[in-house]
């Protein structure tokens, strides 16, 4: 099995869902649409060919006022059958919003916290979706390419 | 200027939320943190625990008390500047998170294949003689935990010649950037083999100590056996990894798995825990896997060594910079290197756009920050005294879970 199996394999159950497939990122990659992104995922866990079991990591993009997108990256791996596989998505900047996977992979919950944590992005359906790194009332989210530092925390200057 | 702050008595309930709603708690039952400055957290870790008298009914990790900003700051600066960032995130083993870390940005120039085989072994080198001192201190600091004084004093002893080793080869103790894209700081040091060898010989009997003195213990089997018991369908659900998941029964080392470096040409075994002293996944699993990958490491120690005396002697016109390039301009794409680190899978996930030497974005993936998600889930029930047993069990890294 090799990602242009899979690519054509996901064609042949989600069709339009499916957008492209890129050789030259490492792992090779495949680009759905966002939505409804949570039975695609569960189809490739639980495939008796493919069987990803692990979700390696997941990371957020922000491209810029610009280009007005987001990212989300899954790198997932199967354990039985050393495949490795990356799936990325974009999304609307203005209202940042993905299906979450907390259920499919437990891993994603803390993953998921950390991306709304730092990008801004919220996942639908996640269980306790809360500030993870920085603290509850910091203001903005630091790795959005717009975001300016607050003045001040509790009275302490933040840029120096 | 001193750091002004403006005392707000709102300030503390504000930044820390509690999670637990008070209002909603049972009869009998408490709320209360263990942490942030606790020593059996191993860092600025801070748990909040609703109990039932002594048990535990719901643990909710806080974290963040170490963030420092590694992906942000990583989008600002060139690829061979992040290094020094890298060895503060798992800051008890620099030298495998650099040797990660080197190894992902070669590939996505394409120079994994032209890297001259004595850096390898010389990297390899330096990672397990890394990765046998995460351990002591793993291994130590959990006897600490749970009431055993002498095992901790003994590791910390031998873990001392690690760090001087080390020290010799690039000046630091445990922050090296050592290792480079493309290549090394410096060549071992005149002598740095014989040495090697000899604290090899040297710690091997004292492997046998630590088994007698703490693993086999019958204090420490009675703390550590049938406690926090992580099944495997629920660890690899949680992308649980190294010595964790071994313990759990899965023989999965991305030294075999992926076989990236040299680690094909060498010989050790992947030790998996089998629930010698009670069931399979338990603390004492964990811990004995992490004692007896001391003893492989130890293996390719010497294999190391034993090539790089003979067959990739020093040279004195060998440069271990030759390769590490002027400009780094990898071509555009996305790309995800991982590494086996003391603790798991360490990932780093790069975006690059082919103009510049520095990443559009650079996402760490933390081993600790995995494994620690999965604490909530193996501590319901348990009596606090196995909390604490079962943290310590998990070999975190605050510096590499806040990142």
């Amino acid at each position: 099995m090799n990602t242009v199996l899979i690519f054509d394999l996901l064609k042949v159950s989600f069709g339009e869902k499916v957008l492209k497939i890129d050789l030259n990122d490492q792992p090779q990659s495949i680009e759905i649409i966002v939505q409804e992104n949570r039975e695609l995922f569960t189809f490739l866990r639980d495939h008796d060919q493919l069987y990803f079991d692990m979700l390696s990591s997941i990371t957020g993009i922000d491209n810029g006022p610009e280009v007005n997108t987001m990212e989300m990256i899954y790198n997932l791996y199967s354990i039985p059958f050393d495949l490795h596989l990356m799936v990325k998505t974009k999304l609307d900047r203005e209202a940042p919003l993905v299906p979450t996977v907390s259920d499919i992979w437990k891993t994603a919950n803390w993953h998921e916290r950390e991306i709304f944590d730092l990008l801004g992005i919220r996942f639908e359906g996640h269980p306790d979706l809360r500030r993870i790194l920085l603290p509850s009332d910091w203001e903005g989210h630091p790795l959005r390419k717009d975001d300016v530092l607050q003045e001040r925390y509790h009275g302490i200057k933040v840029d120096y | 200027m001193a750091i002004q702050y403006t005392y707000h008595p709102d300030h503390l309930k504000n930044s820390e939320s509690i999670y637990t709603s008070v209002s909603s708690l049972k009869r009998g039952e408490m709320v209360f943190n263990i942490g942030p400055q606790h020593p059996s957290t191993h860092g600025v870790l801070r748990l909040e625990v609703v109990t039932d008298g002594e048990i535990v009914k719901e643990v909710i990790p806080h974290i963040g008390y170490l963030h420092r900003c590694f992906e942000k700051h990583a989008e600002s600066m060139s690829f061979n500047q992040t290094i020094p960032y890298v060895d503060r995130m798992d800051y008890m083993s620099a030298m495998n998170s650099e040797h990660a870390y080197a190894m992902g940005v070669e590939r996505m120039l394409g120079i994994t294949d032209q890297i001259p085989k004595r850096v390898e072994y010389i990297r390899v080198l330096v990672a397990e003689l890394n990765r046998i001192a995460s351990h002591f201190v793993a291994i130590g600091t959990y006897g600490l935990d749970i009431g055993a004084f002498t095992p901790f004093l003994w590791l910390m002893r031998d873990r001392e010649h690690i760090l001087r080793l080390l020290e010799w080869t690039c000046g630091a103790r445990m922050l090296y950037n050592y290792i480079w894209i493309g290549g090394l700081y410096y060549d071992l040091p005149l002598q740095f083999e014989e040495r090697c060898a000899e604290f090899s010989a040297y710690l091997k009997p004292k492997l046998e100590h630590l088994e007698t003195l703490l693993i086999t213990n019958k204090i420490f089997i009675e703390r550590t056996a049938k406690v926090g018991v992580l099944p495997l369908d629920l660890a690899v659900n949680y992308g649980v990894t190294g010595p964790m998941l071994r313990g759990s029964g899965l023989k999965y080392d991305l030294r075999r798995v992926d076989g990236y470096s040299i680690y094909p040409e060498l010989d050790f075994d992947i030790p998996i825990g089998a629930g010698a002293m009670g069931t399979v996944g338990d603390c004492w699993d964990r811990t004995y896997v992490r004692m007896q990958e001391c003893r492989e490491s130890l293996k390719i120690i010497d294999q190391c060594l034993t090539m790089l005396s003979s067959e990739l002697k020093r040279d004195k016109d060998f440069n271990p910079r030759a390769l590490a390039p002027k400009k780094i301009r990898p071509k555009a794409g996305d790309y995800y290197v991982r590494a086996e680190n003391p603790k798991g899978e360490l990932g780093f996930f790069f975006r690059t756009d082919g103009r510049s030497d520095i990443p559009v974005r650079c996402k760490a993936r933390g081993c600790s920050f995995v494994n620690l998600s999965v604490l909530p889930e193996i501590s319901k029930g348990v009596m606090i005294s196995d909390l604490i047993a079962i943290v310590g069990s998990l070999d975190l890294v605050l510096g590499e879970v806040d990142r």
